[in-house]
């Protein structure tokens, strides 16, 4: 049993949502305004935030951000009409994992919830037999404990940020397609929107310190998707 | 060719002819009277020169004169002219004498000779040899008795011929040709300089008229054109100006309304959607608790649910319709091997086992494309193989360098030749009578923007063994494989 912490305007979406969430074994917390929603976070202390991005006062990105600052692991599932698609840009850059477009059925936005659950909790698939710590250059991966470390220092990555580190990780050298990370990493099936990935490596970039020009660790392939590097 | 039709050219050949035919008109009939005016005048003052001489000198010349006294008589008269230019052959029968010893006079022709025997007026014959005009006359010497008046003049048989070189009035002539010439020159260059300045006049107000209406046709319809003066070329500026601001009011009316209503049907599925998010949210609670309630309510329930369902996708493909019109569709571009593609949107939907495929091996056929889409395009053609087709329905995807073909072939009766030109319309049915689909109309319509945006072509088209083909080609736009960074 999960905690979600629901915010969302309307009052309609916002009951039945809770209703079926609940229906699925989770603890739901709901809240019908960012500001709201900030509060109840302290309170509640949620799993999970699922956020409308289309909120009346502080927006949803506004409060994507103010969580990342408050909580750099907190799992964030936006949810969003299709066809904003700079919101949800801006809000994978924002730092939320992943995204549901509405109107979206009880079982599909509850598979995401666990899956981005999941990925807090688990290894990367393909792990088995690696030392528990492994060091690539200055930065220590800890597949145990689930920690990051660049130059000895902990770094603070959210649910996708890690076990997409753990993936690339595991198979140092090899190239992932889009396709690859979208379903190991987020559970997306093929054609999930790969935007999830470029953005989630951006982040993993930033938070690692990479030259944006000559990154070291993690590498582009043009024309076929990602691979890591031990410099 | 086309620039010797120009308005331009025949402007100027048209000034240059006028000019052309006044100057050496003008030319022509002043050059005519002015020469005879100067020859006129020069031979009638030489001709009355030479007679004033004669009458002053006959009387010293003894009958019958001898050699000498001819040649005397000769040079006397050809020195009465200041400038020596004369030449004076004087003969008496078969005697003569001359001003110039050995000249042959080949000026004074045996017709002259005839001429002056024969008559006793004075004969005068210009004469142009060795290139230079001469003016020879020839008279007799007369003998009359003065105190007799009416008395018959009887001949003295003396004939005196003068030759005068007439290079002045030659070279007077010939400057008169040399400034009509000259004069012409100038007047077919003016000529010219008129007409170009003419045509540019009218070329330049046609010019921009003709660019105008090429912007205006291009679709730039706040194109105006500057309205200088008051001729017809003006009016016409002006009524194209007209016309112009009428096409702009017409056609941004039409587009405000096609706006408004694409507007509106955005407007509506907006709205729709979040009365749908929840009623989304809860069809799974209504399924799960359906079977504990009576059969009536069971049953409405149920209904419920599953239209909610299809309501939820129909809103979703009105609102996909209304960003392919407003051009608010955007493609997510990624590099994906396209057999592989198709594999999953079959497999994802279950159709893996239902539908025949005859694919390249792994990363043969590689394109950039939005992945999202190209699953839209495929489960779309394959949906409505099944639907409407018959099985086998057979995937099949081929290509070369450039170009994927993909092809989806059922082996149903066929698409009806008058129907195939709107499958890609939306909500089209070719059978009016036929019941509900389960599809909400618009997905072949979606596919065909789908194919579209990626710049490809999607045909139906009846195959010769029967069913119905949907091809698809779309563009690979791939990238070299270079990697951004080698460590």
């Amino acid at each position: 049993m999960s905690r979600v912490l629901l915010i969302e305007d309307d009052p309609a979406v916002r009951e039945g949502v809770a209703l079926a969430l609940r229906r699925q074994g989770h603890d739901v917390a709901a809240a019908a305004t960012g500001e709201e929603g900030l509060e109840r976070l302290r309170s509640f202390r949620p799993d999970i935030v699922v956020l409308d991005l289309m909120l009346p006062g502080m927006t949803g990105l506004e409060v994507c951000r103010t969580v990342r600052n408050l909580d750099q692991t907190l799992p964030i599932i936006m949810a969003t009409a299709r066809g904003d698609e700079v919101d949800i840009v801006v809000g994978l850059e924002a730092g939320a994992d992943d995204y549901v477009v509405k109107p979206v059925l009880a079982r599909v936005l509850d598979a995401r919830i666990r899956a981005v659950l999941r990925r807090a909790a688990g290894a990367a698939p393909g792990a088995e037999g690696l030392p528990k710590i492994h060091t690539y250059g200055e930065l220590a991966v800890d597949r145990a404990g689930l920690t990051v470390a660049l130059h000895g220092e902990p770094i603070a990555l959210a649910p996708s940020e890690l076990r997409l580190l753990l993936t690339l990780t595991a198979s140092p050298g090899q190239v992932f397609s889009r396709q690859q990370l979208l379903e190991a990493v987020w559970e997306h099936d093929y054609h999930g929107d790969a935007r999830l990935v470029d953005a989630c490596v951006k982040r993993l970039r930033t938070k690692m310190s990479e030259p944006p020009r000559a990154p070291r660790y993690i590498h582009t392939v043009r024309g076929f998707g990602y691979r890591f590097a031990a410099p | 060719m086309r620039r010797l039709r120009g308005l331009r050219f025949r402007l100027v050949v048209a000034f240059g002819l006028v000019a052309a035919v006044s100057a050496v008109t003008t030319g022509a009939l002043t050059f005519r009277e002015a020469r005879t005016g100067v020859l006129q005048q020069s031979q009638d003052a030489t001709i009355r020169q030479l007679r004033a001489q004669l009458n002053q000198h006959a009387a010293e010349l003894a009958l019958p004169p001898e050699r000498s006294a001819l040649r005397k008589f000769a040079e006397d008269t050809a020195a009465t002219e200041s400038q020596g230019s004369w030449r004076v052959l004087v003969t008496y029968g078969d005697l003569s004498g001359s001003s110039a010893s050995g000249d042959p006079f080949t000026e004074v022709t045996p017709a002259l000779r005839e001429a002056v025997a024969s008559s006793r007026a004075t004969v005068f014959q210009r004469v142009r040899h060795d290139g230079r005009t001469s003016l020879v006359v020839g008279m007799s010497i007369l003998f009359s008795t003065q105190r007799i008046p009416d008395s018959v003049e009887t001949a003295s048989g003396v004939r005196v011929f003068l030759v005068v070189p007439q290079t002045t009035e030659q070279a007077y002539v010939d400057a008169l040709v040399t400034a009509a010439e000259r004069a012409m020159v100038a007047a077919l260059a003016l000529a010219v300089v008129l007409a170009l300045l003419a045509a540019r006049g009218v070329l330049v107000p046609v010019r921009k008229l003709r660019l105008a209406t090429r912007r205006v046709a291009e679709g730039r319809l706040d194109t105006r054109l500057a309205v200088n003066g008051s001729d017809e070329l003006a009016e016409l500026s002006h009524t194209f100006n007209e016309t112009a601001a009428a096409l702009e009011t017409s056609v941004a009316e039409l587009r405000e309304m096609e706006a408004r209503a694409r507007r509106f049907a955005a407007d509506v599925s907006h709205e729709l959607r979040t009365p749908l998010a929840a009623m989304s949210a809860v069809t799974d609670v209504l399924d799960e608790d359906a079977a504990r309630l009576d059969p009536d309510t069971a049953t409405a329930v149920r209904l419920i649910s599953t239209e909610t369902v299809k309501l939820a996708r129909l809103v979703d493909d009105l609102m996909e319709i209304s960003r392919f019109d407003a051009g608010a569709a955007v493609l997510h571009l990624d590099e994906i091997d396209l057999a592989e593609s198709i594999r999953r949107t079959l497999g994802s939907r279950g159709w893996t086992d239902t539908v025949e495929t005859e694919l390249p091996p792994p990363h043969a056929v590689r394109a950039r494309v939005d992945p999202r889409r190209i699953d839209v395009v495929v489960a779309n053609l394959v949906g409505n193989a099944l639907k409407h087709g018959a099985r086998p329905v057979t995937v099949r995807l081929g290509g070369d360098d450039t170009v994927a073909v993909i092809e989806v072939r059922d082996s149903g009766p066929g698409i009806p030749s008058d129907v195939l030109p709107h499958v890609f319309e939306r909500f089209y049915k070719s059978d009016s009578a036929r019941i509900r689909s389960e599809g909400s109309g618009l997905g072949l319509a979606i596919t065909a923007e789908n194919v579209r945006l990626h710049g490809g072509t999607v045909r139906a088209a009846g195959h010769p063994a029967g069913g119905a083909v949907f091809t698809v080609e779309l563009p690979l736009r791939r990238a070299e494989p270079t990697e951004e960074y080698r460590p």
